[in-house]
């Protein structure tokens, strides 16, 4: 008796994941979208998406004309981080070049630059940049700075100093500085937070605000069996867009799996079901599917992009929001990729993050079972 | 008109109704602006360092003392081998290490040259950049030391020296909110303006009650006007809101004329408000209409030039954003919040907002059709 009832609900519970995947598969366009998208994405993202600066259009005001700057300038100009766009004459000239928001960065030299140098050993360069952009503004002094002092090394070592430290500096994991080494994990967070979070949020409130909820309801089938019918094609769909996102990844992008596959899609899975389960509590708490998609979009998309790490370095921040950002799932899971597919490591190296958004899935369905009313308002 | 007075009343009556819309229409800006600006912040400090000492010389000991003094740099461990500061970067504890040869300070006095190695953790290649550009001013400066302290000091400056003087104009505190606060005001104006616009009819078409209008002699532009004016309202208050908060809690006050800075959201409202019709009339449910504004939204804001610099980006990239109606309004607010541009400065763009406002307006009236 007990084992029909068991196989009796199973079977309930089945046609209710079937029924689910019927709403989905029926509506063509979303189905295009939810499996486009992310596919799009990391294409756009991993290419265009880089917090790398370069090709900046800068320009020089020459006083001197002489040697040293001409071989500064040629150096400037073949590095990748600068073009220089325009030769000025005057420092009047400087703010409207500012004002009109295309030149970065001016480097003027001094007249006299190359017989300083070589006769008083000193010589003196300028450097001013839009520092609208803060960010840019620094690392474009940084690199000009270093291909001067660079220039400088190089006559100095014609005359050897006594006393010399070399240091050689080595660049773990990603040698040639990529910038989709850091952003191809934060665009896989991002993807899967926020197709699981909301789709699942949306379905449901859905069911509420059409009425056909109701129905659900006065089914002899369990709510919580309900709901949990409603995530699993959400689930499938989600491990469809892990793969095609590392795939993408490897062989478009470049960018390497180094460490297991499998644990990789473990947390990939892992970390879908948080979304889920968080999509889960917003429906539970939501009552218009506008409410929940704004809650899901606006109450989730910057602070992912934000706090999870990927875009702006916590260790940065602030230390309330260096603890705000610890409730952030995106930002384990982020941290987790980051060891997984680029530093290679184990699981023994990344227990404490799996953990921690182990602990959040509960949470967030505990939560949700709670909070989910049978009868309606 | 009458009739368009009376669609407005129904709209913003219906706005107002639903009071948990509201408070997230408000409420979420608003938080958003007073958080998330204290998130984007570049500069780089407290880098984590693990630091190999295979030397103990006080050589070695006054270099770690000189790096962990610089303020940008703190001391994670102090380890005995290379393997196990590896172990450090793999755990995320450091982001660097430095590791001191076996006779660093020997050979450094012996043989007048000594060596050191840096390892830095590059999976972010920015970050790995500058740690290790401070890193390697620092050492330089720590040589510099040890130089004079064993060659008698020449009358003048034996070491050839240019010097780099730099200055930073328009923001010359370096105040990444300045830069940052402009741009997430964008951001949430045009949330705010195309999810809603979006869903507004798809729900009345999901819903079933847009049949109703449709018997109705209510004209096809009345309606659209009807759905739309509500919307630009809001979205010019939630810009209001934020200039104040952006005012009262980050003290930024534009450098141009407020002026300038609403007659272009007014005119950027309705190229945003204008896509949010259009999605709407080409879906048929509220979920269909989320996702396509949600991928658009995505692109646009993350290709819009608010967390990284248009220039940097691919060629392709960059005409992606030429058609990307974000992108022009971050970029005016930042010339004429930092740089007080006026409309002068800003006429091209104001003229190619409008464009959009006038296409994706009339497209959307087009296209919008009284029967299924």
């Amino acid at each position: 008796m007990v084992e029909y009832s068991i196989k009796k609900s199973m079977r309930q519970f089945f046609s209710f994941v079937k029924k689910e995947f019927y709403h989905i598969l029926r509506d063509k366009r979303t189905m295009l979208i939810l499996l486009g998208m992310p596919i799009a994405q990391i294409i756009i993202f991993g290419f265009a998406l880089t917090n790398e600066v370069k090709n900046s259009k800068i320009a020089v005001l020459d006083n001197s004309k002489d040697v040293a700057t001409t071989a500064i300038i040629r150096e400037i100009n073949a590095s990748r981080y600068f073009d220089i766009e325009k030769n000025l004459v005057d420092y009047k000239n400087i703010e409207t070049e500012f004002k009109s928001g295309k030149i970065r960065m001016v480097v003027i030299f001094s007249q006299h630059f190359n017989e300083d140098l070589h006769h008083f050993n000193k010589a003196q360069v300028q450097l001013i940049a839009d520092a609208s952009d803060p960010n840019v503004a620094n690392t474009l002094t940084n690199y000009a700075t270093a291909i001067i002092m660079n220039y400088q090394e190089q006559i100095t070592n014609e005359r050897k100093l006594p006393y010399s430290i070399h240091t050689e500096i080595r660049m773990l994991y990603n040698p040639e500085l990529k910038g989709a080494y850091s952003f191809v994990p934060g665009v896989m967070a991002m993807v899967l937070m926020l197709v699981c979070t909301m789709m699942t949020a949306i379905t449901i409130v859905r069911e509420k605000e059409t009425g056909t909820m109701e129905v659900l309801l006065v089914s002899p089938v369990q709510p919580l069996k309900i709901v949990i019918a409603k995530a699993i094609p959400y689930l499938l769909l989600s491990m469809v867009n892990i793969m095609s996102i590392l795939l993408l990844s490897v062989f478009v992008l470049d960018v390497p799996i180094n460490g297991s596959l499998m644990l990789l899609i473990a947390v990939s899975i892992l970390f879908t079901l948080t979304s889920l389960a968080l999509g889960l509590l917003i429906s539970s708490v939501t009552y218009s599917q506008q409410t929940a998609m704004f809650v899901a979009l606006v109450g989730l998309f910057l602070p992912t992009v934000m706090l999870s790490g990927f875009m702006f370095p916590i260790e940065n921040m602030p230390w309330p929001l260096r603890i705000i950002s610890n409730v952030v799932p995106a930002k384990w899971f982020y941290t987790i990729v980051k060891s997984v597919m680029i530093k290679g490591v184990g699981f023994s190296m990344i227990w404490k993050e799996v953990l921690v958004l182990t602990g959040m899935m509960f949470f967030f369905l505990v939560l949700s079972i709670k909070k989910f009313k049978i009868r309606l308002a | 008109m009458r009739v368009l007075l009376f669609l407005l009343q129904k709209e913003f009556r219906q706005i107002f109704r639903d009071t948990s819309i509201l408070r997230i229409i408000f409420l979420m800006p608003v938080m958003q602006l007073l958080v998330l600006p204290w998130a984007a912040d570049y500069e780089m400090k407290n880098i984590n360092i693990s630091v190999v000492d295979h030397d103990h010389s006080p050589y070695s000991r006054q270099l770690i003392s000189k790096i962990t003094a610089s303020g940008y740099f703190i001391l994670q461990d102090y380890t005995s081998s290379y393997n196990q500061s590896l172990v450090d970067i793999e755990k995320d504890k450091a982001d660097l290490i430095l590791e001191i040869p076996f006779s660093f300070e020997k050979n450094l006095v012996k043989e007048s040259e000594s060596k050191l190695f840096v390892a830095v953790n590059a999976i972010n290649g920015v970050k790995a950049n500058l740690g290790g550009a401070y890193l390697s001013t620092i050492i330089q400066d720590f040589n510099r030391q040890v130089r004079l302290q064993w060659i008698q000091l020449p009358r003048y400056n034996a070491e050839l020296n240019i010097e780099v003087v730099s200055s930073n104009w328009y923001n010359p505190q370096m105040n990444y909110k300045y830069f940052m606060v402009p741009g997430i005001l964008v951001i949430l104006v045009t949330m705010v303006g195309s999810f809603l616009a979006s869903l507004n009819i798809v729900k009345e078409k999901e819903i079933g009650t847009i049949e109703q209008i449709n018997v109705t002699p209510i004209k096809k532009y009345q309606f659209i006007l009807g759905k739309l004016i509500p919307f630009w309202i809001l979205g010019l208050l939630v810009l209001a809101i934020g200039l104040g908060i952006s005012r009262l809690f980050y003290g930024i006050i534009p450098a141009g004329s407020l002026f300038v800075i609403y007659g272009f959201a007014a005119v950027y409202l309705l190229a945003v408000l204008g896509l949010g019709l259009l999605i709407s009339t080409y879906t048929s449910t509220q979920q269909q209409a989320i996702l396509i504004s949600f991928f658009l939204m995505m692109i646009f804001i993350l290709l819009g030039g608010l967390y990284t610099s248009i220039d940097s980006m691919p060629q392709w990239a960059q005409m992606i954003t030429k058609a990307n109606p974000v992108s022009y309004f971050i970029e005016v607010m930042r010339m004429v919040v930092l740089k007080g541009s006026g409309f002068a400065d800003i006429k091209n763009q104001l003229l190619i907002v409008f464009g959009f406002a006038i296409l994706l307006n009339g497209w959307a009236v087009i296209s919008y059709r009284k029967r299924y």
